[in-house]
C-alpha cells in the first residue's frame, strides 16, 4: 500500500529566511484586529452585555417570516432587539437588550415575549443574564486568559530558558489577539463558548511550539558547533511532517464539528479552525523567529547529554 | 530482544476492560427500569442542561434588606437596653445602615459603650460628643449573610419540592448566591413565581376609624400604624398596625380549598402557641377589622366576627391557581431575604435532542474520518494509533460516567476535538522513531528510544495545553466547564493510550515478525 506523505521524508526548508514577511503579515493582522476593534468593537453576547436571548421554531414552517416576527417584537418597545436565521429554515435567535429599570423588568419582558408569540413559534431556548453577571462574566474571562497565559509562561520559563518563553507568550498573545480580531472583523458573536475557543486554541498553540522548542533545545545541544540559524531551521524542519499530521487531523475534527454539530458550535468550530491555522503560523514563524534574537546559550551550562545518543555527542 | 512482561499485557487488558464495563452502560438503553445488569456498573454519563434540556437559575438574595431589617432589631434591642440601664437618651434613630443617638444626662461614654456592646460584641461604635453612631461589622453581616443563606436555601428547596420537579439541584454559590438547576423543566416561569415571593405573611389589626378616602385625603399614619397599599387594588389603602398579632412563623400548615361563596381561598392551621396568641387577640376585637398582610401588601382585610383559635381561612380575589401556589409558599416558610434572579438560561427538550444528535453524528463522523486519515498516511502504525484513539474514546466515556461529570454540548465538541489532538501523541512517536531507524538504530533499540524521546515532548505539550483546560475549568459556569473537563479528560488518557497502549502494541508487532517493512514502508 502506498502511504500518504502529507510532506517529504526530509525537507530542508529555509523557514527563517522568509522571517520578515511573516512578520510583517503578523503585524498587519494584529492592527486590523485592533483598527477593526476601533471601528466595529466586538459583538458581544448576551453572556457579556446582558440582555434576553430567545431561540424559536415556527409552529409552521412556510408561514413565517422573519420581517414579520421582527415586526411583532417591535410592538414591545423593548429597546435595540435583533432578530437572524439560526441553523434551519423557521428557526431564529431573538435578542433583546436590557430593560431599563431592576431585574423584575428583565424577567417580566421575557413572559411578554412568549405571550407575544407563543401562537405561532415554539420557544426551544431562553436566556436572560442580568448585568452585574455580564460584567463578572467579562472579568473572569479576562483573569482566565491572562492566568492561563501566565502559567504557561511560568511553567516554560522552569521548563527551558527564559527565552523560551518569551517567545512562546509573545506567540500565544498573537494568537489570543488574532482570534479576537477574527470576531471583529466578522461580527460573529463573542460569548462564554469564545472565552472556550480562545482557551482551547491557546492550549493547541502551545502544544505545537513547545514540541518544536524541544526539538530547539535537543539541537542545541547536540549541534554545538552549528550556528542557532541552522539548528532552528532542522528543528523546525524535523517537526514539520508532526506539525503538520496533527493540524490535519485537528482540523478534520473541527471542520465536522463545523457542519455537523449544529448551529450553537458552528461559530466555537470557525474560531478553533482559524486558532489551528494562526497557531501553527505563528509556532513556526513567531515563536521561533523570536529566539533568533535572542543569544541562547547551547547548554554549556547543561552539562548533562545522556539524553544524546553518544554516536552524536559532540566530544 | 527484550520481552513484554506478562503483568503489563495483564494489565493493559484489565485497564480497557474497566474503560470498557464504564463506558457500556451509556450504550445500553435498559429499556424498563426492572432489568438490572448487576454486573454492570449502572452509572450513565449526566448530560447538562443544555442536552436533556432544563432550567438554570442564579438567584441573589437581597442582603441589603435583611440588614436594614436586623438594623431595625438592633434598633428596638438598643433602646430596651438604655432604659433598663436607666440611661437618658434622644433621637434615637437607624438611617443609612447607621445607628444614632444623642445621650442625656452625666453618663460616661464607657458605660453607653459597654451596655450596647453587651447586645453583640462585635458592633462598630463610634462617639462625637455626645452623639453615638453604631454599625454592623464586617463580621456581623458574614454572620447575617450566612445565617440567612442557610434558612434561603432551604425554604428555596422545599418550595421547588413541592412543585414536583424531578431532581433539582440548588446550591449556594459565593457568599449570597443560590443556583438552582432544574432538569427537564423548559418554562420555569412558575418556579420563578413561587421564589419571587418572600410570603412573609402577618395578620395585623387595622386601625378602626381611618378608611381608604381617609388616607387619600392626607389622614397621615398616627404613631404605631403604617399605611399598605391592597395587593390586587393599589388604589385602595388601609390603615394598618404596626404590631403584629401572629405572623407566619407559627403557621403549622396551610392548603387550597373554596370559601362560603365557593371562591378559591387558602385555609391554615396554626401552632398552638400560634392560636392561643390569636384567640386572645381576636377575642379582644371582636366587631374590628384586621389585615391578612402578605409580603407588605394587604390581601383582605375581614371584620373578626367571633373568637379565631387554631385554623381560619385567607380569602381574597384568588384563582384556583394562586390558591395553590400562596398555600405552598406558606407551608414551605417565608425566604428570609428576597431573591432576585441575576441569571436564567432555559433549553426545551426539542433543542437538548437535536444537539444530542448533531453531536453524535459529529462524533462519528470525526472519529472515523481521523482514523481513515492516519491509516492512509502511516499503515499499520495508523492501526495502532487507531486502536490506541478508540481506547481513548472508551477512557474519556467511562471517566465521564464514574466521575458523573456533567456532558454538555461543548463538551461534545471537546470530544471531537480531543480525537483530532489525541493522534499528536501517536504521530510524535512514529515520527521519532522513524528519526531513529534512520539514524541506523535496529526496529526495537528505534522503538524503545523513540519512545523514550517523545515522551518527554508529550508530557511537555500536553501538560501546557492542561493549565489552558485549567483556567477554564476555574473561570466557567455550566457548559464551559463541561468543556474544560471533558478537555482534561481527553487530555490525561490521550497521554496514557499513547504511552501504554500504542507502545505495547508496537512492541507486540515488531517482536512477532520481521515488522520493519510494514512499520516504514515509503
Amino acid at each position: 500500500m502506498k502511504l500518504l506523505r502529507l510532506i517529504p521524508s526530509s525537507t530542508n526548508i529555509d523557514f527563517l529566511s522568509i522571517k520578515k514577511f511573516a512578520f510583517l503579515f503578523s503585524i498587519l493582522i494584529i492592527s486590523g484586529t485592533f483598527i477593526s476593534l476601533f471601528l466595529n468593537n466586538l459583538n458581544y453576547g448576551i453572556d457579556f452585555k446582558g440582555g434576553i436571548l430567545l431561540e424559536v421554531r415556527a409552529k409552521n414552517v412556510e408561514k413565517s417570516n422573519i420581517n414579520e416576527l421582527r415586526q411583532k417584537v417591535l410592538t414591545l418597545n423593548a429597546g435595540e432587539i435583533s432578530i437572524q436565521n439560526f441553523g434551519k429554515e423557521g428557526d431564529f435567535l431573538i435578542r433583546i437588550q436590557k430593560q431599563d429599570g431592576d431585574q423584575k423588568q428583565q424577567i417580566a419582558m421575557i413572559e411578554k415575549v412568549q405571550d407575544l408569540i407563543n401562537s405561532d413559534y415554539s420557544i426551544r431556548r431562553s436566556e436572560f443574564v442580568g448585568p452585574t453577571v455580564g460584567d463578572e462574566l467579562k472579568t473572569a474571562g479576562i483573569y482566565a486568559v491572562s492566568l492561563s497565559l501566565l502559567a504557561i509562561m511560568v511553567y516554560i520559563w522552569f521548563r527551558f530558558e527564559w527565552q523560551f518563553s518569551i517567545a512562546a507568550i509573545i506567540a500565544l498573545v498573537h494568537d489570543v489577539i488574532s482570534t479576537i480580531g477574527l470576531f471583529s472583523v466578522l461580527q460573529l458573536e463573542f460569548n462564554l463558548a469564545t472565552i472556550a475557543a480562545i482557551l482551547t486554541t491557546a492550549g493547541y498553540s502551545i502544544n505545537d511550539t513547545v514540541v518544536i522548542f524541544d526539538r530547539v533545545r535537543e539541537n542545541l545541544r547536540r549541534y554545538k558547533s552549528k550556528d542557532h540559524y541552522y539548528i532552528y531551521n532542522k528543528s523546525i524542519n524535523e517537526t514539520l511532517s508532526r506539525t503538520v499530521i496533527t493540524s490535519v487531523t485537528t482540523l478534520i475534527a473541527l471542520f465536522i464539528i463545523f457542519f455537523f454539530g449544529g448551529a450553537v458550535l458552528s461559530d466555537f468550530a470557525l474560531a478553533m479552525i482559524w486558532g489551528v491555522l494562526i497557531g501553527t503560523f505563528s509556532s513556526i514563524f513567531v515563536a521561533v523567529s523570536i529566539l533568533t534574537f535572542f543569544d541562547i546559550n547551547k547548554g554549556e551550562k547543561i552539562e548533562d547529554q545522556t539524553n544524546v545518543p553518544e554516536y552524536e555527542r559532540d566530544n | 530482544m527484550k520481552n513484554i512482561s506478562k503483568i503489563k499485557s495483564l494489565f493493559i487488558l484489565i485497564s480497557v476492560l474497566m474503560g470498557l464495563a464504564y463506558a457500556m452502560p451509556n450504550f445500553i438503553n435498559f429499556g424498563s427500569k426492572n432489568v438490572s445488569y448487576s454486573f454492570l456498573p449502572g452509572k450513565k454519563i449526566n448530560l447538562g442542561l443544555d442536552l436533556k434540556g432544563g432550567s438554570y437559575l442564579l438567584l441573589q438574595a437581597d442582603m441589603k434588606i435583611v440588614f436594614e431589617e436586623k438594623l431595625e432589631g438592633l434598633l428596638s434591642d438598643i433602646r430596651y437596653s438604655l432604659r433598663k440601664s436607666k440611661i437618658g437618651y434622644k433621637k434615637l434613630v437607624a438611617k443609612s445602615g447607621v445607628i444614632s443617638f444623642e445621650k442625656r444626662g452625666d453618663v460616661s461614654n464607657d458605660k453607653i459603650r459597654s451596655v450596647i456592646l453587651g447586645l453583640n460584641k462585635n458592633l462598630l461604635i463610634e462617639s462625637i460628643n455626645n452623639k453615638f453612631f453604631i454599625k454592623f461589622s464586617d463580621l456581623d453581616k458574614q454572620e447575617i449573610t450566612k445565617a440567612t443563606m442557610t434558612q434561603a436555601i432551604e425554604i428555596v428547596r422545599r418550595r421547588i419540592d413541592e412543585t414536583g420537579t424531578n431532581e433539582p439541584s440548588i446550591q449556594q454559590q459565593g457568599a449570597d448566591r443560590i443556583i438552582v438547576q432544574l432538569p427537564g423543566l423548559d418554562d420555569p416561569s412558575r418556579i420563578k413565581k413561587l421564589l419571587g415571593k418572600t410570603a412573609k405573611l402577618n395578620f395585623q389589626l387595622v386601625h378602626p376609624s381611618i378608611a381608604s378616602d381617609d388616607i387619600k385625603r392626607g389622614s397621615s399614619a398616627p404613631p404605631g400604624y403604617i399605611i399598605l397599599e391592597e395587593d390586587k387594588n393599589p388604589s385602595r389603602l388601609y390603615m394598618v398596625n404596626k404590631r403584629v398579632m401572629v405572623s407566619g412563623e407559627m403557621l403549622k400548615d396551610a392548603s387550597p380549598t373554596f370559601d362560603r361563596n365557593n371562591s378559591p381561598s387558602v385555609s391554615f392551621q396554626l401552632s398552638p402557641l400560634g392560636g392561643k396568641k390569636f384567640g386572645r387577640v381576636t377575642g379582644q376585637n371582636i366587631g374590628k377589622p384586621f389585615a391578612i398582610v402578605l409580603d407588605n401588601k394587604v390581601v383582605s382585610a375581614p371584620v373578626i366576627q367571633s373568637q379565631i383559635f387554631s385554623s381560619g381561612q385567607i380569602t381574597g380575589s384568588f384563582s384556583v391557581q394562586e390558591t395553590n401556589d400562596l398555600a405552598l409558599v406558606l407551608r414551605s416558610g417565608a425566604l428570609p431575604a428576597p431573591m432576585i434572579i441575576l441569571e436564567e438560561r432555559s433549553v426545551g427538550p426539542g433543542l437538548g435532542n437535536d444537539s444530542i444528535s448533531a453531536g453524535k453524528i459529529a462524533s462519528v463522523a470525526g472519529l472515523i474520518a481521523v482514523m481513515v486519515f492516519m491509516i492512509a498516511t502511516y499503515g499499520i502504525l495508523g492501526v495502532f494509533a487507531n486502536v490506541a484513539l478508540f481506547c481513548n474514546i472508551i477512557f474519556i466515556l467511562a471517566l465521564l460516567s464514574l466521575l458523573q461529570a456533567t456532558l454538555t454540548l461543548p463538551g461534545i465538541a471537546g470530544i471531537v476535538l480531543t480525537m483530532g489532538m489525541a493522534v499528536d501523541a501517536n504521530v510524535l512517536i512514529f515520527e521519532r522513531i522513524r528519526e531513529e531507524y534512520k539514524a541506523g538504530r535496529e526496529i526495537f533499540d528505534a522503538i524503545e528510544s523513540g519512545f523514550q524521546r517523545a515522551i518527554s515532548t508529550i508530557v511537555d505539550a500536553n501538560l501546557t495545553t492542561l493549565f489552558a483546560a485549567l483556567a477554564l475549568f476555574s473561570f466557567g459556569s455550566g457548559p464551559v466547564k463541561g468543556f474544560s473537563v471533558t478537555l482534561m479528560i481527553g487530555i490525561l488518557t490521550s497521554m496514557f493510550t499513547a504511552i501504554v497502549i500504542t507502545k505495547y502494541l508496537l512492541l507486540y508487532y515488531s517482536k512477532k515478525r520481521d515488522a520493519k517493512n510494514f512499520i516504514f514502508q515509503d
